[in-house]
């Protein structure tokens, strides 16, 4: 079931060497080295405490490493932030669900679309009239399935809807790479393998090269990914094709089976 | 569609209020038109950004003392020319308070606003050779559009020609805040109040747009400070003292800061209603605080709120 986002890969689009975090005495990252290229689509495992979210920070220029590097397209990420990060090419969702809560989902898209036109100073134009914004915002929630739903609040929605409108909103950046924590996570699981889809198909569609996820469902880690890097202790233990890992009964064991157990 | 037809009906009446009412009435008008242009751009910064300012005084003093500055001290008249500088001014100051708050939200943005108010107010008190001290100073009659009036009685000038100036003033400001509101602009801002992090995660700078915010009601609050003189022509601290800026913040509650229109609604209700209860009681401050008290616990959203067919559990949560 492994596809991959596109069939043209290889450049190198994001690549960490030797990073390690430090909050205080605690390391929360050892000298990880991860590499994603054009093409891919690579899930981070791990069990609670490996060091995912400090990982996820590190690569999406929320926190600057200790030590080590972290580029993005050539250019040195570090610390840089969300809103540098966007406009060079990389979006992301969050684990716990992130709306806007008293806007629609129509102007929760917009808004994306807005800063990825770079139409936020307009002050004077009108947002109802901008057939640009509106027409790029109604094709990524009719991608998503959200059409029907777009005059209703965010904060009115069903979770499962929530998450896939955190998820549409920062498709519709456009992004060349997505990195998405948790992209199933509170969603029941018939409806996961639906929402997995949307993404590859919404990615296919907009012209997204790499994604990144986390996640802890490893039906869904096995059946979609292209390469599974497993962290344990802040330490990545194997980065390798999910037939792989599925080989390795080291990796197996110590992070797929407590992964398994846990959920 | 009912609300195009009460917003025709209420034009209509302000455009005739001067030729049926009394005079009395007619001139407490202008504090209101004064206020809602005030309070339109205060509300850009509490309603749309979530940010309360505490210090907003500061704004409506500097437009104040702008138009009293150059009335007794330069040759300038024109009130055009006067809101232009007090607009003008209103920003720089803003550019500089507001680079320096937005970095802050919530009590800390609210306390550091009403710092910058106090050392404002201070500096009015005590610079007397500038400012004229807690006398104020004195506001002479500006020229509209060009004309000259200084031979009409003054409450001809104030309840005829300044009455529509005003009016017009208003007119415009409502007409560009409904334009900001409604722009691509207006939509990220409410992005960086309903949600900081997701807006930045969009690429959506929030200090930026804290900070134009922060400029652009700063504008609207010098303009509005600009038409408050001329009616008692005279200026002094007291419009920029932070009880000032807490009266604006009263009014925005009163109507409704989910609301466009409830800022000007709840400037109204205060200035009318003020008046009313200072004419029968001495203590209007208490009767004012059981009113904010009221507000605040049974009617979140104001008195917009109660006139919106709005079901409770779709009225905006208090921020």
């Amino acid at each position: 079931m492994a596809r991959p986002v596109c069939a043209r890969r290889g450049t190198l689009m994001l690549e960490a060497r030797d990073v390690t975090k430090f909050y205080g005495d605690f390391c929360a990252l050892a000298g990880v080295s991860l590499t994603v290229r054009a093409g891919e689509f690579v899930s981070i495992i791990g069990p609670n405490g490996a060091g995912k979210s400090t990982l996820i920070n590190v690569l999406t220029g929320t926190l600057a490493p200790t030590s080590g590097t972290v580029r993005f397209k050539e250019r040195d990420i570090r610390g840089i932030g969300p809103v540098a990060l966007t406009r060079l090419g990389m979006a992301r969702s969050f684990q716990l669900v992130h709306v806007f809560p008293d806007l629609t989902v129509a102007e929760t898209i917009e808004a994306a679309v807005v800063s990825r036109l770079g139409r936020g100073t307009r002050l004077f134009a009108s947002l109802a009239k901008d057939t640009v914004v509106r027409e790029q915002a109604l094709e990524v929630a009719e991608l998503f399935g959200l059409a029907g739903k777009r005059h209703v609040v965010a904060r009115q929605l069903a979770q499962g809807d929530k998450k896939l409108l955190d998820v549409a909103s920062a498709f519709a950046l456009r992004p060349e790479i997505i990195l998405l924590d948790e992209p199933t996570s509170g969603v029941s699981t018939s409806d996961k393998t639906g929402i997995m889809e949307i993404l590859v198909t919404a990615s296919r569609r907009i012209g997204c090269r790499a994604i990144i996820q986390v996640e802890h469902d490893m039906d869904i880690v096995f059946g979609y990914s292209d390469r599974i890097v497993a962290l344990h202790q802040g330490r990545v233990l194997a980065d390798a094709a999910p037939a792989a890992i599925k080989a390795d009964p080291h990796v197996m064991d110590t992070v797929v089976g407590r992964l398994r157990e846990a959920s | 569609m009912i609300g195009r037809f009460v917003l025709a009906a209420l034009s209509l009446a302000v455009l005739v209020i001067p030729l049926v009412a009394p005079t009395y009435y007619v001139l407490m008008m202008l504090p209101f038109m004064a206020y809602a242009v005030v309070l339109l751009g205060l509300n850009l910064l509490f309603g749309y950004t979530g940010l309360v300012s505490f210090g907003h005084a500061l704004f409506i003093g500097i437009g104040a003392y702008a138009g009293a500055f150059l009335t007794t001290h330069t040759t300038v008249r024109s009130l055009e020319l006067i809101l232009l500088v007090a607009g003008a001014l209103g920003a720089v100051a803003a550019a500089v308070v507001g680079a320096l708050c937005v970095r802050y939200v919530k009590i800390y943005f609210g306390m550091l606003t009403l710092a910058f108010g106090m050392l404002f107010y201070t500096f009015l008190l005590k610079f007397y050779r500038l400012t004229g001290g807690d006398e104020g100073m004195r506001v002479l009659r500006p020229t509209l559009l060009g004309l000259d009036l200084g031979q009409m009685p003054k409450t001809d000038y104030l309840a005829g020609p300044y009455y529509y100036y005003s009016l017009g003033v208003l007119v415009v400001a409502t007409v560009l805040m409904w334009r900001i509101v409604h722009s691509p602009f207006g939509l990220c801002l409410r992005t960086v109040r309903d949600n900081p992090a997701k807006a930045e995660a969009l690429g959506l700078g929030v200090t930026r747009y804290r900070w134009h915010a922060f400029v652009i009601s700063a504008v609207y609050a010098a303009v509005g400070g600009a038409l408050l003189g001329p009616p008692t022509g005279n200026v002094d601290p007291t419009l920029a003292y932070w009880t000032q800026s807490g009266n604006i913040v009263f009014m925005t509650l009163l109507g409704g800061f989910a609301s466009f229109f409830g800022p000007v609604l709840g400037a109204f209700v205060f200035i009318f209603l003020q008046d009313t209860v200072m004419s029968v009681l001495p203590y209007w401050r208490l009767v004012f605080g059981a009113i904010l008290a009221f507000v605040v616990i049974f009617a979140p959203s104001g008195l917009m709120g109660l006139f919106a067919r709005r079901a409770p559990a779709e009225a905006p949560a208090a921020r």
